[in-house]
Parts: structure tokens; sequence; C-alpha cells
């Protein structure tokens, strides 16, 4: 059974239809890709995954459980995050303390064992901050742990984000373009960290406009266009699918 | 009875809008809440009685002195204290707090100079008065009623029909991309500032003229209560502003007969209240339906 | 490359329980030194302030809401506190504990009116909401005496005896009182109550997608600073033993915002240091009575040109302290010493 079960979701935005009757789903450990051009309704599609949008129709499963009525709050809880196009650390706030936020609702103590710093108190924050140090330590963070966010690189903030949406205990990464912004050095680098991601047993969906990554590193992907699914596949299958040819490089560019 | 007070809020509601219409214009391109804005009004007025009592104007060269003093001093707030701010980069709440101590600085010098007493402002355009149906029209309600028309319908087609408005909404979508386009962003902020500053001593000169009095703290109620009107209607979109501020005074009128003088005081922050908490962006403000993630 | 710069925080941090003790004496002994009671009583006003800057810190601070009504809050203690004294004859203490339940509630209140708000409408609104508490504080004779105040407030006692500026019995309260506000606050700071207030502020959408009930916490916010902003009340009706709608004015609001930004925003230390000079400042330009809110703009206008973040608002120790038994990161051991 796939793990999540994307079914004929429509989201429209005054007369524009943005994303049409789309079908698709993911399934464990696998990475999956969602690639088309711009305005293809793919962070529209995310955001309506994680809640930020209500549905206009259609139905979106989790693990066999419908997420599609529920808060972003409880999509969190029942286990999928993300990251965001144009990174949205807390800009503030240290690196850990990012990731502590990603931890938050985890971290379950009341207001006054918080006054009163009771040892249920101590036990939740102690392990938080565990946790939050292994996640910075497993992908090679641990060094940025003081800084401000708003601090570092383009390339670590990324990252960063992704320690965030790990720290959730998600067990589905939504990536909204991770590798925007980064020269080709640092986007191989990225490949080697989304693979090592799936490896530790997370299962990925993302969009990407860079190619050459995604038909590196995809179980799957599937292609959109005016929010509508135009063609799905391995990448080799989708590579040498004609529609999406045209869809990418125009009507002549098929036959040239 | 009923009539006349509200004949006699429609008139308040103009002078609201007067100033509101201050707050929303550099609101609008700027983000800002400029704090200052009541201060200045008082300026206005002061500049008023300096051209009428103390240098024997007559009622237009005393409104356009008023206006040329108060748009500078505009003007030098923006240029001195709110630009350099700008080009730091400084946060939204550093230039509140900044145009807040504008306005302890413009107040307390007015305080300084003109004693911190009530004084008496000549009467102008004293042409009688009249009856309309039972309602009593003296000739400087006509007066601040006609001002206003006038000066609202010359901001509407400023914004909308020239190349200065299509500016000033250039800036406040995008001043980064405005000034990119060759659009002098400098000089469109120091204009709003101008302009703001005629409306605010414009609606000084009126009311001081219309009660016949002025005092250094004339601009904080009226400040607030008409910055209550800017955010009403939608703070940054003028004919919000203007439907506001009327609204506002309308209520006040109606208050007043209704509960009595003391509580019409609080009517503006009342109608504020029920409209926000109905509708968070104002009577004309747009919501965004779905934030940008 | 960045300076390096003196370590603030880190120092403070190294010697916390010295400097505290230090400073604790060196505030215990000012009632002993033989001030005269004007001068006591300014301190007293420096503790009220603290408190309510520190209140306000919980909305403008942390949740990023300018607030221009704080003084609303504050009133509501305050009448409460009085209100308690003269007719419910309640102890000062009854009367605190009365003052914080009913702050909480106004600030409940105030958190429900402004929740789908954000920026300038949430400003605006702080402000309305100030505005027609003092309205109904002027108008609603039967309970508040209208605009003649309460008068007649009793001095507080413990144990039989009087509480007065004079014998230091209220400075000793005033401090308590801001002590214990402190020690809330950093508690609630330093948890993960603190890390979600700062989250929304950061981003408040991104703060949802990460799981967080924003709402709650905004209004959570909202609360805390009520229930601190009518401990302040409270105790300021009797320290002075008289209130009116006029000492709840919009210029006191402005005031508390100025002495958080002054201080440095969400900073505990911050909001002392604000309060204290500005609550000082204009009694030491008393002589100079005209000139006194005029110099008090110069000093706004000046202080947001030169230094926006405030005194002590940038002020952040280079190293994030992991709670016991977490083991700092070997990659992250050199972070921090350079005071990079």
């Amino acid at each position: 059974m796939a793990l999540l079960d994307v079914r004929q979701i429509t989201k429209t935005f005054g007369g524009l239809v943005a994303v049409d009757n789309l079908t698709f789903h993911v399934d464990e450990k696998q990475i999956v890709s969602i690639i088309g051009p711009n305005g293809a309704g793919k962070t529209t599609t995310f955001n309506m995954i994680t809640g930020a949008y209500r549905l206009d129709g259609g139905e979106i499963y989790f693990d066999g459980q419908p997420i599609h009525t529920k808060s972003s709050q409880q999509i969190v809880k029942a286990g999928i995050a993300r990251t965001f196009q144009n990174i949205r650390l807390f800009k503030s706030m240290r690196v850990i303390e990012n990731v502590l936020i990603g931890c938050h609702i985890h971290t379950s103590y009341g207001f006054f064992d918080a006054v009163f710093r009771t040892p249920r108190f101590r036990e939740a924050e102690r392990r938080a901050h565990q946790r939050c140090v292994e996640i910075l330590e497993s992908l090679d963070l641990a060094q940025y742990m003081d800084e401000d966010a708003k601090n570092l690189p383009y390339g670590l903030q990324r990252k960063i984000e992704i320690a965030r949406a790990i720290a959730t205990d998600a067990k589905l990464l939504i990536l909204d373009e991770p590798a925007a912004g980064m020269n080709p050095q640092e986007s191989e680098a990225l490949m080697d960290f989304i693979f090592s991601l799936r490896d530790a047993g997370y299962t990925i969906l993302l969009i990407e406009h860079d190619m050459s990554l995604v038909m590196n590193i995809s179980d799957y992907i599937y292609v959109c266009e005016f929010g509508k699914l135009i063609a799905e596949g391995t990448p080799d299958q989708v590579a040498s699918d004609p529609r999406v040819i045209e869809a990418y490089l125009g009507k002549g560019g098929a036959y040239e | 009875m009923l009539s006349q007070q509200i004949f006699n809020g429609l008139i308040l509601g103009c002078i609201y809008a007067l100033l509101a219409v201050g707050y929303s214009l550099v609101f609008g391109i700027l983000r800002l809440l400029n704090m200052s804005h009541g201060a200045v009004y008082t300026a206005g007025a002061f500049m008023g009685l300096l051209g009428a009592s103390y240098l024997h104007m007559g009622a237009v060269p005393t409104i356009l002195f008023a206006m040329l003093l108060t748009g500078a001093v505009n003007v030098c707030i923006n240029r001195a204290v709110l630009q350099p701010l700008r080009e730091q980069g400084a946060a939204n709440i550093t230039m509140l707090i900044s145009v807040t101590g504008v306005s302890y600085i413009i107040q307390n010098t007015l305080m300084l100079v003109f004693g911190s007493q009530k004084l008496p402002f000549p009467k102008v355009f004293d042409f009688g008065s009249f009856r309309v149906g039972g309602v009593l029209v003296t000739s400087i309600q006509v007066m601040i009623v006609l001002v206003t028309v006038v000066l609202l319908g010359a901001l509407g087609l400023i914004t909308k029909h020239t190349r200065t408005g299509l500016a000033m909404r250039c800036i406040s979508q995008n001043p980064k991309a405005s000034n990119m386009v060759g659009i002098d962003v400098r000089w469109i902020i120091s204009f709003t500032f101008i302009v703001s500053g005629i409306c605010a001593a414009i609606a000084g000169y009126m009311v001081s003229g219309y009660y016949q009095l002025v005092y250094f703290t004339m601009g904080t109620t009226a400040g607030l209560k008409a910055f209550a009107a800017a955010v009403l209607g939608g703070i940054g979109i003028l004919s919000g502003s203007v439907v506001g501020g009327i609204l506002i005074g309308l209520c006040e009128a109606l208050a007043t007969v209704v509960f009595g003088g003391e509580y019409s005081e609080a009517t503006a922050y009342v109608i504020l209240f029920l409209v926000l908490l109905i509708k968070p962006s104002g009577l004309f403000g747009k919501d965004d339906v779905d934030e940008k993630v | 490359m960045k300076q390096k710069r003196f370590d603030l925080a880190g120092f403070a941090g190294r010697y916390k329980l010295p400097l505290l003790l230090v400073l604790l004496a060196a505030l215990a002994a000012v009632p002993f030194l033989g001030l005269s009671s004007y001068v006591v009583r300014v301190f007293c006003m420096v503790f009220t302030y603290s408190i309510l800057t520190i209140s306000l810190n919980f909305v403008t601070g942390y949740l990023g809401a300018t607030s221009m009504g704080h003084a609303s809050l504050y009133c509501v203690g305050a009448y409460v506190g009085a209100l308690a004294a003269t007719r419910a004859g309640c102890n000062i203490w009854v009367s605190l504990v009365l003052a914080v339940l009913v702050g909480c509630l106004a600030g409940g209140l105030l958190g429900v009116c402004t929740i789908k708000l954000s920026g300038s409408y949430m400003t605006v609104t702080t402000l309305a909401f100030a505005q027609v508490v003092t309205m109904v504080a002027k108008n609603w004779t039967s309970v508040t005496n209208g605009t003649l105040g309460i008068k007649d407030i009793p001095k507080a006692r413990l144990l039989g005896a009087e509480l007065t500026v004079r014998n230091g019995g209220m400075y000793f309260v005033g401090l308590g009182l801001l002590i214990l506000c402190l020690l809330f606050s950093s508690m609630v700071i330093r948890s993960k109550y603190g890390r979600a207030f700062i989250a929304v502020r950061d981003d408040e959408l991104g703060a949802r997608m990460m799981g967080l009930k924003t709402r709650n916490y905004r209004l959570l916010g909202t609360v805390i600073s009520g229930a601190l902003a009518g401990l302040a009340g409270c105790y300021y009706a009797y320290l002075t033993g008289y209130i009116d709608p006029v000492t709840f004015s919009f210029d006191i609001s402005m005031t508390i915002l100025t002495m958080a930004i002054l201080g440095g925003l969400a900073s505990l230390p911050g909001s002392i240091a604000g309060a204290a000079i500005l609550t000082v400042f204009p009694e030491l330009l008393r002589s100079l009575d005209v000139y006194r809110y005029l110099f008090f703009g110069f000093i706004l206008v000046i202080m947001m040109r030169l230094r926006p973040q405030g005194i002590l608002g940038s002020v952040k120790a280079a190293r994030y302290t992991l709670p016991k038994g977490v083991l700092r990161p070997a990659a992250a051991m050199e972070q921090g010493k350079e005071g990079t």
C-alpha cells in the first residue's frame, strides 16, 4: 500500500484552476519527484498535502488515514514534514533552536512543568535536546548548532530545514526545490544527502527544476503541466516521453 | 436636533477624513504608522495662528503659509529622521518609535514657543450662517465640506491619473523594483510627506477656525481617532480612509445624542474593534484568502 | 571577519551566582542608605515599570506584535487592586492575586480580539482596546468613581506592620515582585513555550507548518502579559494610594513600549535597563520640567538612529546552553570559544 495516496485533488484560485484532478501516490522508502514547468501547480499540491491550503475537491490519504480534512498541525503529527521553496527558517533563532521547534510536537510537558522546572520538564527537554544534537550530528551540522540561522550560507540553511523536518519524526519528507540556488557541486552533495536520507528509512517527495538531479535520484517521476498530470514513470520512461519533451521544449522541440 | 447632530458629525467626519488620508498616504507608501501625524496637524493649526494672529495675514495667505510650513516640517521629518533609518534598513518598529519621538519634539516645541494654555483662534470665513430645514449651517462648515471635497478629489486624481500617482502606487507595491525602473523613490516619498503635511495643515486650520481654539495637545486625541479611521477603512487605501473618517464622525455625533458626551469619545475605537473582529483588514482592505507559502 | 568582542552574556553567564548575590545585596541595602523617600519612591517606580516592560515583552518582544495600548492591562490591575482594597477590604496579597487573575482575563480578552490580526491592524486594536478601557474607567462611575479616581487606598500590611515607602516596606514588596516576575519569565522563555513564541514572531506560517498551534501561543503570550501587567498595576495602586483614569493614558502605553525597545526587545535584563533609564532620566530632568518631554523625544530619535536594537538587544551568549545530561557534540566544542 502506498504511504501517500493523492486522489483527484483540485484547487482553484478565482477562475484559475491551479491543480486539476491530480492523482498520484508515493510508495514507502522511495524518492518520488514531481516535475513540470513553472505554474504547473507543484507547490500548490505540496501546500494541499501539508494542510496550508484547503482542497476544492479530492482526497489525500497518508498511511491509510485521510489527511485532507486535518489541520497542518495534525498532518505534521501524522508524519509529514516539509521544507520550503523560499527557506523559512526562524531567522533569529540558533540552528539548534530551529531543530528544537521541529521536536516541539513531541516535547510534552505543561506550562506549570516549565515554570516550576519539574522532573517531567527536565526529562522532556533533555530528550528533545539529545535528539536534536543527534540529528545535527548525523547530518554533519553539529558545528553550526550555536549560529543564528540567518548567518549561514544558503546551502546550509536548506540542510537545516531538512534537519528541522526530520526532527518532527516524519516518515515522509516533502522537499520543495531543495537544489534551488545551488551550484553543481552543492547539488551533487545534496543528491548524496537525499540518498542517505532514503537509506535511513525516509520516504521523500520532491519538486525540483534541476533535471540532472531529478533524473539521477528519483525512483519514480510525475510530470505536471497546468495542474494536470501529463506523464509518469521511471526516469528513463519520462525522459523519452514525447509529451514531456513537448511540455519542456515547446511543440517544435520534440522534433528537432 | 438629530439632523443638526448628524450634520455636525459630518463636519467632524470631514476633518477626520482629511487627517486619516495623511496616515494612509504615508502608510501606503512606507508601511509605517506615522505617529507624528497628530503633532504635525497641531503644528498646522499653530502655523495658522501664527499667520492669522501674529502676522495679521488674510485667510487665504494664512492657509497657504500654514500649508507651506507644515509641508516643510513633514519633509524635514522624512529627510532628517526616516530617510537615514530606511537607508540603514531599520525595522518598522524602530521607525515607529522614531516618529513617536518626533511627535514629542514637535508638541513640546510648540508648547515652549506658544505656551501651554489654550489660545483663541480668530474667526475665519465668517459670512454669517443660514438654515436648511432646521439645520443651522455656518459658513466655516460650508468651507470645511468644500475644502475636503476639493482636496480629496484632487488627491484621488493625483494618485489615479498622474505619473507621480502611478509612481506612488509602484513604490507601495515594491520600493526596490521601483527604484530599478527609474522612479525617483526619494522624491516620491518626500512628495507624499508634503501632501500629507498639507492635508494636516488644512485640517488643523479648519478645526482651529471652527472651534476658535488652539492648544498644543489638540493633536493627540484627534490624531488617534483619525488613525483609527484610516485603519477602519483599510489603511493605505485613500477612499477607505475617507469613508472611515466620515463614518467615525457621524457615529460619534450619534453616540453623543444616544449615550451622552462622555461615551462618545470612545466611539471611534468601539467601531474599529467591531469592524476588525469581522473583517481583519478593514472595510476596504483586501483579505488574503490563502497565505503565500 | 567579525571582530573579537567582549562577550557580555558569556561573562554574566560564567559569574552568574556571585554577580547576582552582589546585585541583590546592593539592592537590599538601598532603603538603609538614608535616602529620601522621594528617591526610594523612584526605585519603586523602576520596579513597577520593569514588570510592565517585561510584561509588554511577552507580546511585543517575543511574539513580535507591537502593542500601543499596554497601559490598559496596567489600568485593569490597578483598579482591581484598588477596588479589592477599598470595597472588599482585601489585604495587598489577596489584591495582588486578584489583580493577576483579572489581568489574565483582560489579557485573554485582548488576545481573543487580536488573534486574527497582524501587523498594523493588531497594533491599532491594542490602541483601541486601551481607549475603551480608559473610557470605562472614566464613565463607570458607580464602580470606578469616574474621573475623580479612587482615593485612600489603604496601606499594605505585613504581620500587622504598615509597609510604606518611608520604612522601605513597599520597596521590598516591589523588589520581591520584580524578582518573582523575572524568575517566572525566564522559566517560561527558556522552555518550549519561549521557543514557540520566537518561532511565531519570526515566521508565523512557518511555525504552523511545523505543527505549532500558533494561535494558542499568541493567546498564551497575551494572557501572561496581562497577568504581569495586572501585578504591576496592583502594586502601583498600593504604592501611591490613589489612582485615576488619567494615570493610564496613551502616553504611558508609549512609554512602556519605548522602555522595551530602548532596553532591547526580547531581553529581560534589557527590560529592566530600559525601565530604569526612562524612569530615572525624566526625574533627573525635573528641574528642567518644561524641557522634559522635548529631551525625551530627542533621546528616542537619536537612540533609534544609533542603536535601534536597544541597549541590550543584541547581546546573546556565543554558545547555546544545553540542558544537563546532554553532551555537547565534539564538532561544536571549538565553537564560541573565540567569540565568533
